[in-house]
């Protein structure tokens, strides 16, 4: 439950963005974002983007998570 | 880990030995010192990547209430059960996958469902709410656990479903504040802290700054971390070279925390939720370490609407977690550890939950040093 991941917002509806994780597309809510645009990077976090992250930090957490998982 | 990383893994812990004997000598102490991890996710990477054996016996890294799962209270657990199981018609009870294995004196939410209950396993505070409103003539209850990072999903929840006017949607709340816990833990006589190495997700909500008081008044450095091992070194050099210079501050080495956290999390906490005591497993009951819906929003408090007893905080005949969970004993200093307790049999949360610091134990083997054959 303390993990979050990264994930790039492909689409933006309303509080509702979409992003692909693991080969799935995704809702992700966007409401504790909302300076979030499309193409940018997100932290989400059971269910909601908590931060938005630079594409250099999103790429070494995945790094990070793919040596773990 | 690469080579390279194992080069500089080593480096930094031959750093970090050189600073914690600077830090004994300043403090005129005999070690080992402490330094505690409340972060369930630094406790599997600190295990799995044998931090510990690496590190030099000046040094302890300690296990904390990271877990979310492992410090809710046996009450909790029962009450959930309780509304699972008694309260007709009966509600929808819509949890994070974690909490469906915990076990209450009567079972566990799993062994609930396999006799008729309707547990419903949600990724998202959200999608509670989404099966409510799937599901007009049924009540259903999200349990609402966590620190500050699944708090504000259940704020948000609660506010759509009262923007929304949902009228069968609930909470459960067992959300918990780091912070006050941080302060209970160094309370305890019998448990060494020198310093704490702080969440990576749960800081993203609250920032960094936020760890300042309890390092100003218990004189603790307070570092964040990302959540793999160079991240954890680097908090633990941070600490300690803090403890080395005779300085206690709140510091972050994980770049997607800023200092200040997300405003508008905080501010949603703030607007849904109001601080209130709350029991934790191990540590009791603590002043304001918890979040209490506001009376604005109290229509979607479960306990009040379903009338739910108060059950006493049992612990798990045998089950050491109290004690794991406050860093008085390492997990195979529990008597049910890898015999009775192990992760397909688990006795207690922190086996039943894969950040529990027991599972973590387990699976990276005899005093976390590399995997378990
Ligand atoms: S090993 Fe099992 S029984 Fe013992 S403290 Fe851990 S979870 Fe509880």
């Amino acid at each position: 439950m303390c993990l979050a991941v990264p994930t790039k917002i492909e689409t933006i509806e309303g509080n509702r963005g979409t992003g692909v994780l693991a080969g799935n597309r995704i809702t992700i809510l966007l409401d504790l974002v909302p300076e979030v645009k499309v193409d940018d990077w997100v932290l989400m976090h059971a269910g909601f983007a908590i931060t938005v992250l630079t594409p250099e930090d999103a790429k070494a957490t995945l790094d990070i998570l793919s040596e773990m998982l | 880990m690469t080579r390279q990383t194992n080069t500089a893994i080593r480096q930094q812990c031959d750093r970090i030995d050189q600073l914690c004997r600077q830090a004994l000598e300043l403090s005129g102490s005999a070690g080992p010192l402490g330094i505690m991890e409340v972060c369930g996710t630094h406790t599997m990477c600190i295990a799995r990547s044998g931090l510990s054996g690496l590190l030099s016996d000046n040094l302890k890294l300690i296990s904390g209430p990271g877990c979310p799962v492992c410090v809710t209270d046996q009450s909790y657990i029962d009450r959930a059960l309780h509304l699972a199981m008694e309260c007709e018609p009966r509600p929808i009870i819509a949890t994070y996958g974690d909490m469906v294995r915990v076990p209450g004196s009567g079972g566990s939410l799993a062994e609930a469902r396999a006799s008729g209950a309707r547990v419903e396993v949600v990724y998202s505070a959200d999608q509670a709410v989404e099966i409510a409103l799937a599901n007009g003539d049924t009540e259903v209850v999200f349990l609402a656990v966590g620190f500050e990072t699944t708090a504000p999903g259940a704020a948000l929840a609660v506010l759509r479903a009262h923007n929304e006017n949902v009228p069968n949607f609930s909470i459960m709340t067992a959300q918990k504040l780091i912070l006050p816990a941080m302060e209970a833990l160094l309370s305890q006589e019998d448990v060494r802290i020198d310093g704490f190495l702080c969440p990576g997700h749960v800081s993203v909500i609250i920032g960094w700054k936020a760890y300042a008081s309890v390092a100003a008044k218990y004189a603790r450095p307070c570092v964040v971390a990302g959540f793999d091992a160079p991240q954890v070194l680097a908090s633990v050099e941070a600490i300690l070279a803090q403890l080395a210079s005779g300085r206690t501050e709140s510091a972050s080495v994980y770049p997607s925390v800023s200092a200040e956290g997300n405003a508008r999390a905080l501010e949603l906490l703030d607007e849904v939720f109001v601080a209130s005591e709350a029991s934790w497993r191990g540590l009791g009951a603590i002043p304001e370490s918890g979040m209490e819906l506001r009376e604005a929003f109290g229509r979607f408090d479960a306990a009040v609407r379903f009338g739910l007893p108060d059950f006493p905080s049992r612990e798990i005949p045998g089950c050491r977690c109290g004690d794991v969970i406050c860093g008085r004993l390492h997990p195979t200093g529990c008597g049910l550890f890898g015999s009775r307790c192990t992760p397909r049999r688990a006795v207690g949360p922190c086996m039943v939950s894969s950040e529990g610091a027991c599972a973590a134990a387990y699976k990276y083997g005899p005093h976390d040093r590399g995997p378990r054959q």
